[in-house]
């Protein structure tokens, strides 16, 4: 298998990633579709980059939200808006749904990973069109998938369960808001490469907004975190 | 010591399992809904089924991306053949194509396990499985996937299959009410769900005969 994918020193292929985004998360909602992801860009264990906007709009109907390569991100945002251009150019009042564009980003990894130089991302595509919602995942090697809520990396792990308890359909804003920031509570305290600056985007038949970047309130004040040595004596 | 590295593999395990039985006049292809990636359920309404012609279905599981792939590789071929001889794939001809279409990538496989159920050009129901390098044969019945180990037995015992080695060949579809092959089915895929992590959630049931397709669903435990 290894002389199928070639040399280390093939400097043309994919190896691992440098610039990462951490986890996205999004949800279905009464009047459409939420994501939430921070603005974190992490260097490995540095924090490099603190604005990093990994929610962005793709045509009149989607919005795309990215974890994994940050430049690979941008790639694909060069892919998309070319995508969204020719179809606007058709000038026929047609336009490319969420459904499909959700396609094209399947085949677009999927068929990266066949020529063993993957885009090293995972993806949340969501979007409203004619009244359908539409929310769905790609991840670095093809897999896909919709449902309800969905989550890349950590989110996964830790705002699935959370999701899976606690989303109903018809929510308000206000309730997906809010379970939302649940969740990128959650990360934040459990995920090393979170950060505390997240974006959340709504979209809906009328259109696309992306909030200003906000931070969330936190506690920190627990007992066992201002006492910790409280069950050990003679410890520090 | 050379720095730690993200290391990536072309392929994934999404789990599931499919089975297909056939009876006289008609084939029930089941699949689970799961999909999952290690140890996390990614969703609980994924199907693995898809129909494919007329009087094919297939039910595939394995690594979800190379599923759809080939999915769309069959279904485009399907619309080339259905233009060039203006009528449908028979259950048979769909069968080699599967075969074809899987070692044509043999140095590169689509992590596909397959099940290809639907009715032979006699009407008969008919059940072909295969490996994911196209390695197929005509069965009564067959199971594949994560659950394969816990539900082939079962099988094996319940429907009392000929041996393929006797002369006459002896017919493989069994002798059971379409009925009594769905309740099979449900037992099955009940008792695989006891003890295969990857399966459950629900449970898909495609049915086809002389009337045409119809569809079931059935929930499974969740856990």
């Amino acid at each position: 298998m290894i002389n199928l994918i070639g040399s280390e020193s093939d400097s043309q292929r994919t190896l691992y990633p440098y610039v990462t985004g951490t986890s996205v998360v999004g949800i279905k909602y009464k009047d459409g579709i939420l994501l939430a992801a921070d603005m974190g860009g992490s260097y490995g264990s540095t924090l490099r980059y603190k604005t990093v906007e990994r929610l962005k709009k793709v045509g009149k109907h989607s919005i795309i939200g990215a974890s994994g390569e940050i430049s690979d991100f941008q790639e694909i945002m060069r892919n998309l808006d070319e995508l969204i251009l020719y179809d606007n150019m058709w000038d026929d009042g047609n336009s490319l749904g969420p459904k499909e564009v959700h396609n094209y980003l399947t085949r677009m990894m999927y068929n990266r990973r066949n020529k063993f130089n993957p885009l090293w991302n995972s993806l949340v595509l969501g979007g409203v069109k004619n009244g359908q919602k539409y929310l769905g995942t790609v991840s670095m090697i093809g897999v896909h998938y919709e449902d309800n809520h969905v989550a890349t990396g950590f989110g996964n792990h830790l705002a699935r369960p959370l999701l899976r308890n606690e989303w109903h359909a018809d929510m308000t804003f206000e309730e997906g808001v809010k379970l939302l920031e649940k969740c990128m509570r959650v990360l934040l305290y459990r995920d090393r490469s979170a950060v505390n600056k997240l974006q959340i985007a709504k979209i809906t038949e009328e259109g696309v907004t992306i909030t200003q970047p906000y931070a969330l309130k936190t506690f920190w004040n627990f007992s066992a975190f201002l006492n910790p040595t409280a069950g050990a004596e003679g410890s520090w | 010591m050379t720095k730690q590295h993200a290391n990536w593999s072309p392929y994934d395990i999404n789990g599931g399992t499919v089975v297909a039985i056939a009876g006289a006049d008609y084939c029930v292809i089941a699949a689970d809904t799961r999909m999952s990636t290690g140890y996390s359920i990614l969703t609980r309404d994924y199907s693995k089924i898809i129909q494919l012609a007329d009087k094919s279905v297939m039910a595939s599981s394995g690594f979800q991306a190379d599923v759809r792939a080939l999915q769309k590789v069959l279904e485009a071929r399907h619309l080339i053949y259905q233009h060039q001889h203006n009528k449908q794939m028979s259950c048979p001809a769909m069968a080699q194509l599967l075969s074809n279409t899987l070692y044509f990538k043999r140095f590169f496989p689509y992590y596909a396990f397959n099940v290809l159920g639907g009715l032979d050009s006699e009407g008969k129901g008919c059940v072909f499985t295969y490996d994911a390098v196209g390695s197929y044969e005509r069965v009564g019945y067959s199971s594949q996937g994560s659950g394969s180990t816990l539900i082939t037995p079962y099988l094996d015992n319940q429907l009392k299959s000929p041996s393929p080695l006797l002369l006459p060949a002896k017919d493989a579809v069994t002798p059971l009410s379409e009925s009594e092959a769905i309740d099979l089915v449900k037992t099955c895929f009940v008792s695989a769900t006891e003890r295969d992590i990857y399966t459950g959630d629900k449970l898909e049931i495609v049915i086809l005969n002389a009337s045409g397709k119809r569809r079931d669903y059935m929930e499974l435990r969740k856990d």
